[in-house]
């Protein structure tokens, strides 16, 4: 039944996609739908499972195994599949109030755990599908229909969140950048454990151009920094500018010789230590180029592997259970 | 002894002291020998409500009560006979239940000025009038402890630890029990540590000679052995069967166990018990929350395993938005809801039967499921059976109520040979022409269980309305009708497969008593004690609470009363009217306690009198 090769149209369901026209959600589908081949994951393997929100109808448009669960709660089902059928590919798709907000305590322990499963969250700092409502990713005083005067909270980072949840793979990227996504979504498949990707998706009805002033082609090389492992932290148009970190921090620096260059952190993702990544996730316009790509990426044991693992060894130890030995254990009497 | 209240059909002891006196471990030990030497049992623990409490207080009492008998018996027995006091503050927890007449065995060592203090006595009891009323047995525990196992190199509080060995020593000597399989157990236990075994067996046989030689006693008593069905038998505890249940309905269906829970009074050692279990090919999980552990029981019997979840009623409150989600989309799992008193934080450790109506109707939008009750410790193993056999028929989640009267107490169970056992072996779809997720069963109307990773059958499921068959997202008006209508026919089917509610006694009459859940003991014991006396009662206890039987409104109209029987305000008792437009008599309760036998027989008889008197008992009032 499996043929050996899938392309993208095999992965696109016969539902029509009813996101808004122009909504970054299109893009990101896309190019999941073009990723998903290249994987070599059979199809039947493969599970999408969201939460509520315009993101959460990804899985009706994937022509995998899909489930469309409640507000917040597609990690926790996820973790049940997960613990279930430990072979599956299992994929999160969440939004930034379904995974931050109503959802955020399934989020925080699903990547405390280290489930060998994927999160993708669109983050796109508003609600769309209640109709733009600010989000727990909108910026302080964001005017929306329930913040007439402006926000007053402060917003969340999801990628911080992340790290701090002990995340083993945690990375950002843009809806419109169809090469760093798909390398993303390769990447995240890859890595043997729960891998967190925040994707800055554009909401044109509610919330249009959220995410512009570092996405636009004209000032995205200055405004973001594309991680790579292994290479310094370069921006700008001509990679003209770097990143140095000291005891206090990071700070930005123009690259005008080999001596500046050396001068520039390389970037490390498999870090022994998570304070380098939560201060790189700390950057923020304006004043730094906000990081993109692979924050970190560390090997933890997952959790479905030591729970088998358990089973495994009282298995081992007291052989396969046998019910009726079960049944009359402890004290047995006849009458 | 004629002026003692012990009646040698049936004993009824409560060992008493504080968490740290070894009394659950005690009362454990002499159950065994009593139901080894033929007897039928029945035990409630209370453990306090304080994880540490200071010693020596009233909050730190642990109680053990046992009721052991020569006949069947169904409930722990309303008031105790002999109660076994290591402490004045046991004393003075458990005393009032102690009937008149009855025997108290203290622990004399104990009775010091500190002690007392810190049961707040402000005269020592032993010198009052207060015990007069009982046959007082002052036994110098700790001094003979110490002196039994002198020769043996222990400190001193290591010493006196055994003194609940040297009061089960009597205890089996008063009621002529063998003291060989208690020697034996502390063989067994205690294999690495000699010494300990050596200090505890000395204990226990100077326990027995001092009842033997002292003189103390004048009579012992021997209950004989009851005349119980021919088998195995083992004691176990409501949440103990539940676990083994659970064990027993995966292998019985073949299929993996994930259980997910959060811990929560008093569900929480279900989960305890079957993380020991993990070569019995089941996996255990400790969410991060109630709503996390529905949540992976859904995702769990979405991949094809067999699922559970446990809570109590705080729980079942946070979980019955995702129960919406697994009515939606019609995926087999159980929820076990071992209730206690509330509302909010209520009484954790405390027993009530609140969470019917929560169960049945605690979810928004019509969303039925079908929804049972464990009627006896024992039953709670076969009640999860039956649970499991109507999710996976039915495709349906099922709420199994328990309550902590039914976890913590123990009664003798039968053991089932594994053959006897229902098969729950699932069929999974992996084949189809023109599949789709919501084609129905024309008999269950149960749509397919399909897993994950079978090729050809890839479809999306979730919380939004389906189009019948196809499970595309709908929003069409008549396809909803018919969506909630196949839902609520699916969960009234599940009758088809239900005996009508067995009764206990003829089928018309005065009264008719109908209850559901842990009241089934006191309940029927109290109707066979009226049928004895020749009463026109009989009784109807209810398994299944949705689906109602169409049967029990036919029934009812057999006899001129029907009294309902309930730990709550009247839940059942709405539920009838509502269903069946029962006219029906409540009696409740909601102290946190369950119904002595006592208090039912009186209010049977109160509405057994108003037939004498309102009616002519050949004019039926229906
Ligand atoms: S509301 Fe916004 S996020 Fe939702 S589909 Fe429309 S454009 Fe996309």
């Amino acid at each position: 039944m499996t043929k050996t090769k899938l392309t993208r149209q095999d992965f696109t369901s016969d539902q029509e996609v009813r996101w808004c026209p122009g909504c970054g959600d299109y893009a990101i589908l896309a190019n999941m739908q073009r990723v998903m081949p290249e994987l070599g994951i059979p199809k039947e393997n493969i599970v999408f499972v969201s939460g509520i929100g315009c993101a959460s109808r990804f899985p009706y448009y994937m022509d995998t195994y899909g489930f469309h669960t409640i507000h917040g709660r597609a990690p926790a089902v996820a973790t049940g599949l997960k613990l279930s059928r430990p072979e599956l590919s299992v994929w999160i798709v969440t939004g930034d109030g379904d995974g931050l907000s109503i959802g955020a305590n399934h989020l925080i322990h699903l990547l405390r755990r280290n489930l060998d499963v994927n999160v993708l969250l669109f983050n796109n700092r508003i609600y769309g599908l209640t109709k733009g409502q600010y989000s727990p990713t909108s910026e302080v005083g964001k005017i929306t229909k329930s913040t007439p005067n402006g926000s007053i909270d402060r917003p969340i980072d999801a990628v911080s969140l992340a790290l701090a949840s002990q995340a083993t793979f945690v990375a950002r990227c843009f809806d419109v950048d169809a090469a760093g996504l798909q390398s993303l979504i390769k990447a995240a498949n890859q890595h043997n454990g729960t891998s967190f990707i925040e994707i800055y998706q554009n909401c044109n009805v509610f919330n249009d151009k959220a995410f512009a002033h570092i996405s636009d082609r004209d000032v995205r090389a200055d405004k973001t920094v594309w991680l790579e492992a292994g290479k310094p932290l370069l921006f700008g148009n001509n990679n003209d500018k770097g990143l140095v970190r000291d005891a206090n921090g990071f700070s930005v620096i123009d690259v005008k010789s080999a001596a500046d260059l050396q001068k520039v952190y390389v970037h490390e993702p498999r870090h022994g230590d998570s304070s380098y990544a939560f201060q790189l996730s700390q950057l923020s316009y304006p004043d730094f180029p906000v990081p993109m790509g692979i924050l970190r990426q560390v090997e933890q044991p997952t959790y479905e592997n030591c729970l088998q693992e358990q089973v495994d060894a009282s298995i081992k130890k007291n052989g396969q259970g046998d019910l009726q030995t079960l049944l009359n254990s402890g004290t047995v009497w006849e009458m | 002894m004629s002026d003692t209240a012990i009646d040698e059909k049936n004993v009824n002891i409560r060992f008493a002291g504080d968490s740290g006196d070894g009394m659950q471990l005690m009362g454990s030990l002499f159950t065994d020998s009593t139901a080894i030497s033929g007897n039928d049992i029945f035990n409630l623990t209370d453990f306090p409500a304080e994880i540490r409490a200071p010693a020596g207080t009233i909050p730190g009492v642990s109680g053990y009560q046992l009721r052991f008998a020569d006949h069947k018996i169904q409930t722990p027995g309303d008031n105790t006979q002999v109660l076994v006091a290591m402490n004045p503050a046991a004393l003075k927890a458990n005393i009032q239940n102690l009937v008149s007449g009855g025997i108290l065995i203290y622990n004399s060592d104990s009775f010091t000025a500190r002690d007392l203090k810190k049961a707040k006595y402000l005269e020592n009891p032993l010198e009052t009038a207060e015990l007069l009323q009982y046959r007082l047995f002052g036994i110098p525990m700790t001094e003979l402890t110490l002196q039994a196992v002198k020769n043996l190199e222990l400190t001193q509080s290591a010493a006196k630890k055994c003194k609940n060995m040297l009061a089960l020593g009597i205890i089996i000597w008063l009621f002529s029990k063998p003291v060989k399989p208690i020697e034996k157990w502390i063989a067994d236990k205690f294999v690495k540590q000699p010494l300990s075994a050596e200090a505890n067996t000395l204990a226990l046989q100077a326990g027995y000679s001092y009842a033997e030689v002292s003189e103390l006693f004048t009579e012992q008593y021997t209950v004989a052995h009851a005349n119980l069905t021919h088998g195995h038998y083992r004691k176990v505890t409501g949440n103990q069967a539940l676990a083994l249940g659970c064990v027993a309905a995966a292998q019985l269906a073949n299929l993996p166990l994930l259980f997910s829970g959060y811990p929560i009074t008093p569900a929480s050692t279900v989960l305890h018990d079957l993380s020991q279990y993990k070569n019995y090919n089941v996996k255990t999980f400790q969410a991060e929350d109630e709503i996390s552990a529905m949540c992976a029981t859904i995702g769990a019997a979405y991949g094809g395993s067999l699922a559970a979840t446990i809570t109590s009623g705080p729980g079942l409150d946070l979980k019955s938005e995702a129960l919406g989600l697994a009515i939606m989309t019609e995926l087999p799992m159980v929820i076990i809801v071992v209730q206690r008193a509330g509302p909010a934080t209520g009484m954790p450790t405390k027993n009530e039967q609140t969470d019917l109506l929560a169960a049945l109707y605690g979810r928004h939008g019509e969303s039925p499921l079908p929804v049972l009750a464990a009627n006896k410790p024992h039953d709670c193993f076969y009640s999860v059976l039956e649970a499991f056999r109507v999710a996976i028929k039915y495709m349906t989640p099922v709420i199994l109520l328990s309550d902590g009267y039914l976890a913590t107490g123990a009664d003798a169970w039968h053991l089932p040979e594994i053959k006897d056992l229902p098969d729950l072996a699932p069929i999974f779809l992996t084949k189809a022409e023109d599949f789709t997720p919501y084609q129905r069963d024309p008999i269950s109307l149960a749509r397919p269980w399909v897993k994950p990773g079978t090729p050809g059958l890839e479809h999306r499921i979730g919380g939004i309305e389906k189009e019948n068959g196809s499970g595309n997202i709908s929003y069409d008006p008549d396809n909803h009708q018919q969506m909630v209508d196949l839902r609520k026919n699916k969960i009234d089917g599940v009758l088809a497969d239900l005996p009508l509610p067995e009764i206990l006694g003829k089928d018309q009459g005065d009264v008719l008593v109908i209850s559901w859940g842990s009241t089934l003991g006191a309940v029927a014991t109290a109707v066979e004690q009226l049928q004895t006396e020749g009463a026109a009662i009989s009784a109807m206890h209810l398994q299944y609470l949705y689906p109602l039987h169409n049967g029990i409104k036919f029934i009812a109209k057999s006899f001129k009363y029907i009294l309902i029987p309930e730990l709550n305000t009247g839940q059942l008792w709405k539920l009838l009217r509502m269903e069946f437009l029962l006219d029906a008599v409540p009696y409740n309760k909601v102290t946190g306690q369950p119904f002595t036998v006592t208090e039912l027989v009186a209010a049977m008889r109160e509405l057994l009198a108003e037939c004498e008197k309102t009616y002519d008992k050949h004019q039926p009032l229906r």
